[in-house]
């Protein structure tokens, strides 16, 4: 058994055709903290002591967000910048996230062979994930293998209900275990 | 009647309806089998505390009548009227015509001539509006289907009232000579009036410059007049204004021979789109109230429980075949106009009774000598009865027919809603309140606001805002408004000690507002946040912060870093009011004077400013720590 939070961040949430079903395939299960990071912060102030607490209190953090620009909204960035502080998160003394796992749950506009070295982007999705794998390895933190919705542009509702669904026995399972499926 | 007596007549009036309708209500009967039953009881067969003079009482009561149609004109746009004439021709013209050939046929069969058969007929087709609206009003169902079509029927008949006294004298010469009978609200005759010597032409075109004078002065003449009222903000001004209005009205109608009820409906709808609309509901409405409630009182007080014990089987007779007859008329209305099966019986059972204008053409045609008193007692005797009966009826209905034919409980009747039904209220709107207001209107949030500035009213409505004129500390103006049904209170009037009377009013009639308040000053704040008012905003803070941030920025500081120390700012000075609401709730049997508790809130805030260290972290973009610990050596994971 595994304490999940997700840290769920979307500018436009309301007009998002995936992550409103990927954030319905939530399962409500009392050890899965759901934190909707554009809530709670629309003008980006950041509460780090309230961030950080719950940080402390999760085995397993999962940043779902869409990929902007091959990277994160910027009030992920913000969190980032603000709630892993030197001395708490990393450094000599930072060691208050040692141990615990993160992963992503992606959405991209592309499909996946485009995320290839010979596609179109010409990267796969985990090296444009680095700077993150490189901010959790930092932090003394397993950085595992991420859930991606590729292809968004294309996908049917029917599609996306089955990649809400993946969703779903995902993140049960990251609870049953502690890593993804 | 000397004052001491008339005291004690509204003592017995009053105590009755003090007394019965709480009881009635506990009992879930209803309020007007309540005022009925009060009536029943001090009525000279059992209490005998009122006697003769009940019939005086009820004529004057019926006003009350009056009032509720001026009331239902004014929650009825024009365009809602139109989009309701073909029930209200087809269904009430109907109804109206079918149920009089019925009891005429009926009346002709028992040996009546048809002059007297058709009187009969024409007086029991018609239906109780003020039993009926009321109950229906009580239980919430005006906006079903059954009480939409209900109402068209009503409205028909109290329409076609006019005709029937027209041809009832017309029907005379039967039954001997006129006797003196009570002149009801309904008939000008007999009294002097202005048409009484002028030619047919000159009848009509009396009774069309009344009705033109009620529509060009209820849209001209009135608004600026109650402008002018508004603007001395004396309440009971504005009421006697408004009840001026209607019985002015009433005076022209009756003049003109035309049914006053019909005419303050009339001005009622014309003023329904008007911004005093809301105000004038509740100045009025307890009139209503107090008067319909006299009057049922009034009605089970004149039940003649010596004839009905002398002629049993008659009367009983009589308004078991009166209801009968009528129910069977109207569920088969109901089919024909394909309503379901529940509303069918709802509003064939509303509907079934005889009405308070029984009265009127009863004791008309007595005194036109179309009927004598041998056969006009004992149907006022079962129309009194049927009336007793309706909110029995009714109740039957509830609870023992509806279950079981019972599929919808109620309709959302989406295409005839009456009331405003905004998900926000806004009580002031001035500076503040329209800011609130013209956000989210541009987000496509519906508003209904209210203010008791009425140029201010004025124009904003010119420029198309749905904007009331109203004091908004009055629960009954928050009720009309809609409160009831609305989601959000914002409340963004001018003075401390009116934003929490709005808010103590709200709170403790509409418990699921939520309420956002407009806050003065610290103190204020924290009145507002015990008075139940779920968010408060401090006036002056947001501008505050912005100058502040503006003063930073000229002292050359970055404009972000300036941005982020004003947010952090409101975040703790958020914090810190809630923090001082809980010292101050513990600290309540403390004396202190507001002075010097303002000066000890300063001092608090500022300690507390002292001490929060959050104010300056922002210790992630912050490069010394880091420098610390790496400055030596190459940095191993240095992030910025």
């Amino acid at each position: 058994m595994a304490r999940v939070l997700v840290l769920f961040a979307h500018p436009s949430f309301s007009k998002s055709r995936v992550h409103q079903r990927l954030v319905d395939a939530v399962p409500d299960h009392p050890d899965l903290t759901f934190r909707d990071l554009y809530e709670e912060y629309p003008d980006f102030h950041v509460n780090v002591p309230a961030e950080q607490a719950l940080l402390s209190s999760h085995d397993v953090i999962v940043f779902q967000h869409p990929i902007y620009w091959y990277s994160v909204p910027p009030l992920l960035k913000q969190w980032i910048d603000l709630v892993l502080e030197h001395g708490w998160a990393y450094g000599r003394e930072g060691r208050a996230l040692e141990g615990k796992r993160v992963l992503s749950a992606v959405s991209t506009g592309g499909p996946e062979s485009s995320y290839q070295r010979e596609g179109f982007h010409g990267r796969t999705l985990s090296e444009f994930l680095a700077p993150i794998e490189r901010t959790v390895t930092l932090c003394r933190m397993e950085y595992l293998e991420p859930f991606v919705v590729y292809g968004t542009h294309r996908l049917s509702e029917e599609d996306v209900g089955h990649e809400a669904e993946r969703y779903r026995s995902w993140l049960l399972a990251l609870l049953e275990n502690g890593a993804g499926a | 009647m000397s004052l001491e007596s008339f005291l004690a007549d509204a003592f017995v009036y009053l105590a009755a309806a003090v007394v019965s309708v709480p009881v009635a209500k506990r009992l879930g009967l209803g309020s007007v089998l309540g005022y009925l039953l009060a009536g029943v009881a001090i009525g000279p067969f059992v209490l005998g505390l009122v006697g003769a003079e009940g019939q005086d009482v009820m004529h004057f009561a019926e006003f009350g009548v009056v009032m509720m149609l001026f009331l239902i004109g004014l929650e009825l746009q024009p365009a809602l009227l139109w989009r309701l004439r073909a029930p209200i021709l087809g269904l009430g013209g109907l109804q109206v015509t079918l149920s009089t050939l019925a009891f005429t046929g009926i009346g002709m069969g028992l040996g009546f001539s048809w002059q007297e058969a058709l009187a009969i007929g024409m007086t029991l087709a018609l239906s109780s509006t003020a039993i009926v609206l009321q109950t229906l009003a009580e239980k919430g169902l005006m906006k079903t289907e059954a009480g939409q079509r209900s109402f068209s029927v009503l409205l028909f008949q109290d329409i076609a009232v006019i005709p029937m006294l027209a041809v009832l004298p017309l029907l005379a010469g039967h039954a001997g000579v006129g006797e003196a009978g009570g002149h009801g609200i309904e008939s000008g005759h007999g009294t002097t009036t202005w048409i009484a010597g002028l030619p047919p032409w000159g009848v009509a075109l009396a009774v069309l410059g009344a009705v033109t004078a009620i529509v060009l002065g209820g849209r001209y003449l009135l608004r600026p007049v109650f402008r002018v009222l508004g603007r001395t903000r004396m309440r009971e001004v504005f009421t006697a204004a408004g009840l001026l209005l209607v019985i002015g009205i009433a005076l022209l109608m009756m003049q003109v021979g035309l049914s006053p009820a019909l005419g303050t409906f009339l001005a009622g709808v014309v003023l329904a789109n008007s911004e005093y609309r809301h105000e004038l509901e509740s100045d009025i409405e307890p009139f209503k109230g107090l008067l319909l409630g006299l009057f049922f009182i009034a009605v089970g007080a004149s039940i003649d429980f010596g004839l009905i014990a002398s002629e049993p089987q008659l009367i009983v007779g009589l308004t078991v075949g009166l209801l009968v007859v009528k129910f069977a008329i109207l569920f088969l209305l109901s089919r024909m106009f394909r309503m379901g099966t529940d509303q069918g019986f709802l509003f064939a059972f509303g509907l079934a009774e005889a009405g308070e204008f029984a009265f009127v053409l009863l004791s008309f045609a007595l005194q036109e000598g179309v009927l004598n008193r041998g056969t006009v007692d004992p149907l006022v005797a079962s129309v009194a009865l049927s009336m007793t009966l309706a909110p029995l009826l009714l109740l039957f209905n509830d609870r023992i027919v509806r279950p079981l034919v019972g599929t919808r409980v109620e309709e959302t009747g989406e295409a005839d809603e009456i009331h405003d039904e905004n998900p926000v209220l806004i009580a002031g709107f001035g500076s503040f309140g329209s800011t609130v207001g013209r956000l989210l209107n541009a987000r496509g949030v519906g508003t209904t606001v209210l203010d008791v500035d009425s140029d201010r009213v004025e124009l904003l409505r010119n420029l198309g805002l749905k904007v009331y004129y109203g004091d908004a500390t009055r629960h009954d103006l928050l009720e009309t408004a809609g409160a009831a049904n609305a989601r959000l209170l914002v409340v963004a009037v001018d003075s401390p000690e009116r934003t929490l009377r709005v808010v103590e009013t709200a709170r403790k009639n509409f418990p699921g507002l939520t309420i956002l308040a407009r806050a003065f000053d610290w103190d204020d704040a924290h009145d507002l946040m015990e008075a139940g008012a779920e968010h408060v905003y401090r006036d002056t803070l947001d501008t505050a912060l912005r100058t502040g941030t503006d003063a930073l920025q000229l002292l050359e500081y970055r404009s972000y870093e300036a941005f982020r120390a004003s947010r952090t700012f409101l975040h703790h000075e958020e914090e810190s009011l809630r923090m001082l609401a809980e010292h101050r709730k513990e600290g309540r049997s403390v004396f202190l004077s507001a002075a010097r508790q303002r000066i000890r809130d300063l001092e608090d805030i500022l300690r507390a400013d002292l001490e929060h260290e959050e104010l300056e972290r922002d210790a992630g973009w912050d490069p010394d720590s880091l420098r610390e610990e790496y400055g030596e050596g190459p940095p191993p994971g240095d992030p910025s």
